[in-house]
């Protein structure tokens, strides 16, 4: 779809009108791109501007995150968020099926990690982990999704994994007129169709965008022809945003996504989603000047509702029927300001949020006689949290040092009586509400010597229990199948991180090692609790959350890139991962030792690229999480890109194959061991009209 | 806020005041029936009284039964204040008559009721029915009235009421006491009688019901927390707590311990048995 259109500058510098149709068109479908090779000339051109070669006032706190991310192109411009996402290297999907996949970012998924869309928060109404937000937005309307990791990403919240901000593409101001596109695409492995459009007017007083996509898509095949049930999916996002300019200093923008899908199949799991749903909106206010020497005043309002209703009427075989709806509102504010010299570039920033998660499921005796069966699994939970955030970058000669902060103070309440009342049964001097203060302090250090490049950085975090793991009722995990109750005592999970990465780059050649540590005390996870009895049927027990005395967890990878020939790339990704408990045991959904490889081909209008991607076996797995051992696999893809001018306006075309071999794999983070999808073609088509 | 909370505190305790003031100066007030929030599930008129029988039930029915009773002395208009009551339910069988067992019928704080509550074992049919007598004496004359009564089972046909003969060869009746369940830690008691004679129930003390609450209808799920019942001599009843994880059908199982911790009726819940021969039900 749209979508890469990094940024401002590179917009810029392009003038003529034809190109920046072109980009916007043209480039459609290109956002930030996998490690799978590239799409387009001009999106690498673009990529190579936007990538702040070590510009040391900026880059810092994202460097290595932000160049596997950004760039390489996308092999398929259409995919899903969730595969742009996956395509990244650091991060990594856990998959219940094929739709709204959960990212993983340093072996660590959601309740570790600050998911924002433009730095508004936004948590999934489901229970089981089924919406996760990057499902709630598409390419469609992002620009670009910014991954630090570790406290590096404190800026929108607290977190110990890191952030992943969802960056939406805006206009902006540019005086780029009216614009449209259409792209449309098509998968062989699910059959799916997506199509969307999107219409701009921009001009230096006022812009509006709107965009739309629909996906489609039936039971997808894995490797050898096996149809994977419950698969198929059906969603389509609409958003729009608008902003007016009062002069060059002072602006009000606002932007609206609506999100629906239905039918969605969840194949890992017992249950499907009938629908899930989100509004999200914003408003905010930009203003160059403000008090004093500070700049860049910028103020956001933003209210969101999630709606995710979960169904098994497909399914022909369960124990029990269950209705499982869930609700999350949050409302929220941030308000942020920079200020600079030679020396400091500072950014102050208060934010808060506060949300409200329920989730209720109700059970359909298999007597009719008996009525129905009613909890509630989130006893609609308020939490509140405001925060303080500053960081100041310093520079020191030919290096630099960025410190930050984040305090916040966070409550939550259980408004609903009767949720109350039920964690009572297992916490009976349980307090309605509870206050913590949540603290993160980071300093990071980058200096380069010619072309020996190091970053290096600790850093303290800590982070409240998720409404999950603090109050969570009887929630069925089916992967290690236990049901699963929150501790509203936890204690708070604190993380102390190192970092460092060291790298040499070339004109032609680079090469970067990379390796981050986190020491976690009170590390939250579920354990077993042999007093309790079961309430799903057929689940083996019931675990509930507590605080491990420490887990450690590392990550160590190794990137390199050679270009070949002017036109001819290669690069490649291995990566390392281990987590671990007190007593050596092993963390579950830790990834296996991983690699990536791409040959990439870009010649005037013409792209293609070869990519191979693999894991080794997964020695270190935790069969009490319902882990085994996952077997190793490599998969190859393909893909060929052109484009063509019509008078003004430009198509583009790309063809490719993933999973050349038809190989029947599963990775450690997909959900009982459900299979990938086999071989795929795909094709997408993008029209600009200028 | 804090002045509306003041404000509202201070009408609370102004209001508890004024009818503190009010019982003391008016003790009975005809016009206004104390249980107007009852059900009158009977009259017994006799020497021109009316016996009004009360309870939150809108019948009798098997198991545990409270009753509010007041008498009407239809000549003054005015209701009685001053009565000593006894009474005694019957059963009358086809072959035989059997009482149930009941407490004693005590005056409460408002001088005209009386209260007591009966424990049906079993309901009446077209050939079988119960037939409920007071004895009371006003002012030193003794009266007694009778009338049969129809006692039904409950509309849910839940069980809340055992009758079972011990491992110690003793017939007992456990009737659980009534309770408006949620899913919460709920206060759960019942009450314990043997049966010494067709007439003779007297409660037994110091006993102990063990409970085991679970959802057949969910893998016989079960919950934690829960208290068994011990004896309680200052309300002569068994008292525990009782953890309900969802609404639904729960079978509370039952094991009958006596002082000695010897189980006189009923068996633990296991993967292999899946509920005892002594149990409560609810459905909420």
């Amino acid at each position: 779809m749209k979508t890469k259109i990094m940024g401002l500058p590179h917009r810029r510098m392009v003038a003529e009108p034809k190109r920046v149709s072109y980009y916007i068109g043209i480039l459609c479908g290109l956002f930030f791109f996998a490690t799978h090779g590239d799409a387009q000339q001009l999106k690498v051109d673009i990529g190579q501007d936007s990538v702040l070669p070590i510009n040391l006032s900026e880059v810092i706190v994202i460097s290595s995150f932000k160049e596997t991310l950004e760039h390489n192109g996308h092999t398929k411009p259409l995919s899903t968020l969730d595969e742009y996402l996956e395509a990244s290297q650091k991060v990594n999907m856990i998959k219940r099926g094929a739709y709204a996949w959960e990212p993983v970012l340093n072996d660590m998924s959601s309740e570790r990690l600050s998911i924002t869309i433009d730095g508004m928060r936004i948590f999934g109404a489901c229970t089981d982990k089924m919406d996760p937000i990057t499902s709630y937005v598409d390419v469609s309307n992002l620009s670009e999704a910014h991954v630090c990791s570790g406290q590096q990403g404190a800026e929108h919240g607290c977190t110990i994994g890191g952030s992943i901000d969802l960056k939406v593409e805006k206009s902006n101001f540019r005086p780029t007129d009216w614009v449209g596109s259409l792209e449309m695409g098509g998968e062989s492995g699910n059959n799916a169709q997506i199509i969307g459009g999107e219409l701009n007017y921009s001009d230096e007083r006022f812009y509006v965008d709107t965009d739309i996509i629909y996906r489609n898509a039936e039971n997808y095949t894995a490797g050898g022809g096996v149809e994977v049930p419950f698969s198929q999916f059906e969603k389509y996002n609409l958003s729009t945003n608008a902003g007016y300019s009062f002069g060059d200093d002072r602006k009000l923008s606002a932007s609206f996504i609506f999100d629906e899908a239905r039918d969605v199949g969840y194949p890992a799991l017992p249950m499907d989603v009938s629908l899930a749903q989100a509004f999200i909106g914003s408003v905010s206010w930009l203003q160059k000047g403000f008090l004093g020497g500070f700049t860049d005043w910028e103020t956001k309002l933003y209210a969101n509702k999630v709606t995710h209703i979960m169904d098994d009427s497909q399914r022909p075989d369960v124990p029990i029927r269950m209705d499982m709806p869930g609700w999350s509102d949050t409302f929220g504010y941030f308000s942020q300001a920079k200020w600079k010299n030679e020396k400091h570039q500072v950014l102050l920033k208060l934010d808060g949020y506060y949300n409200l998660s329920l989730a209720e499921m109700t059970m359909y005796p298999n007597d009719p006689y008996e009525r129905t069966m009613f909890m509630l699994t989130w006893p609609d939970v308020r939490t509140l949290n405001n925060g303080f955030y500053a960081e100041d970058v310093i520079k020191i000669k030919e290096s630099s040092v960025k410190l930050s902060t984040r305090l916040a103070v966070q409550n939550f309440n259980i408004a609903d009586e009767f949720g109350l009342n039920s964690l009572r049964i297992f916490y009976p001097e349980m307090a309605r509400r509870q206050t913590r203060f949540l603290r993160s302090v980071s300093a990071q250090y980058h200096t380069n010597l010619k072309a020996v490049h190091f970053n290096g950085g600790l850093s303290y975090g800590d982070r409240a229990p998720s409404v999950t793991e603090g109050f969570g009722f009887y929630l069925f995990n089916s992967f290690d199948n236990h049901d699963y109750i929150g501790d509203p005592d936890l204690k708070n999970e604190k993380s102390l991180e190192g970092n460092a990465k060291i790298s040499l780059e070339k004109e032609r050649f680079s090469i970067g090692l990379e390796g981050n540590y986190f020491r976690m005390a009170d590390y939250i996870l579920g354990e077993i609790d042999p007093a309790l009895s079961v309430m799903t049927i057929g689940a083996d027990g019931v675990k509930i959350y507590r605080n491990l005395e420490n887990a450690d967890l590392y990550n160590v990878s190794l990137d390199t890139e050679y270009k070949i020939l002017k036109e001819l790339k290669w690069s490649g990704v291995v990566s390392y991962h281990r987590g671990t408990d007190q007593d050596g045991r092993n963390l579950p959904f830790i990834s296996p030792f991983a690699y990536s490889s791409n040959l990439q081909y870009v010649h005037m209008t013409f792209s293609g690229s070869l990519a191979m991607r693999g894991a080794g076996r997964q020695v270190n797995f935790n069969p009490d999480f319902g882990e085994d051992e996952t077997d190793a696999y490599t998969v190859f893809s393909l893909s060929l890109g052109k484009q063509f001018k019509f008078g003004s306006d430009d198509l583009y075309v790309k063809l490719g194959v993933e999973n050349l071999f038809d190989a029947y794999y599963s990775t450690y983070s997909d959900w009982k061991n459900i299979p990938r999808m086999g071989r795929n073609f795909f094709m997408t088509v993008s029209y600009a009209i200028n | 806020m804090k002045t509306i909370k003041l404000s509202l505190a201070a009408l609370i305790l102004s209001v508890t005041f004024t009818s503190c003031t009010k019982d003391n100066d008016d003790p009975i007030v005809v016009e206004e029936n104390p249980l107007a929030d009852y059900n009158m599930l009977t009259t017994l008129k006799a020497n021109s009284h009316s016996l009004e029988v009360y309870s939150d039930q809108d019948q009798f029915t098997i198991g545990y039964n409270e009753l509010f009773i007041r008498i009407k002395d239809e000549a003054a208009d005015s209701y009685v204040s001053d009565a000593d009551i006894s009474w005694m339910p019957v059963m009358h069988m086809t072959e035989m008559m059997h009482s149930c067992p009941k407490s004693e019928v005590s005056k409460t704080e408002n001088v005209s009721v009386y209260k007591g509550y009966s424990i049906f074992q079993m309901p009446g049919n077209a050939d079988e029915y119960w037939e409920l007598t007071f004895d009371y004496t006003i002012d030193g004359q003794a009266y007694n009235a009778t009338e049969r009564i129809e006692v039904t089972a409950p509309v849910d046909g839940k069980k809340k009421v055992n009758s079972f003969m011990g491992s110690d060869d003793t017939r007992y009746i456990l009737a659980m006491m009534p309770m408006d369940p949620e899913v919460k830690v709920n206060d759960f008691s019942a009450v314990l009688f043997k049966m010494e004679d067709m007439m003779t129930f007297p409660i037994v003390e110091d006993y102990k019901v063990t409970i085991d609450p679970r959802m057949p209808g969910m893998g016989n799920h079960s919950s934690p927390n829960n208290e068994d019942l011990n004896y309680d001599a200052a309300s002569k009843a068994y008292k525990g707590k009782l953890s309900l994880t969802m609404t639904g059908y729960w079978k509370i199982n039952l094991k009958l311990m006596n002082a000695d911790d010897e189980v006189l009726k009923g068996e633990t819940v296991s993967e292999e048995n899946e509920s005892s021969s002594l149990f409560f039900e609810i459905e909420f």
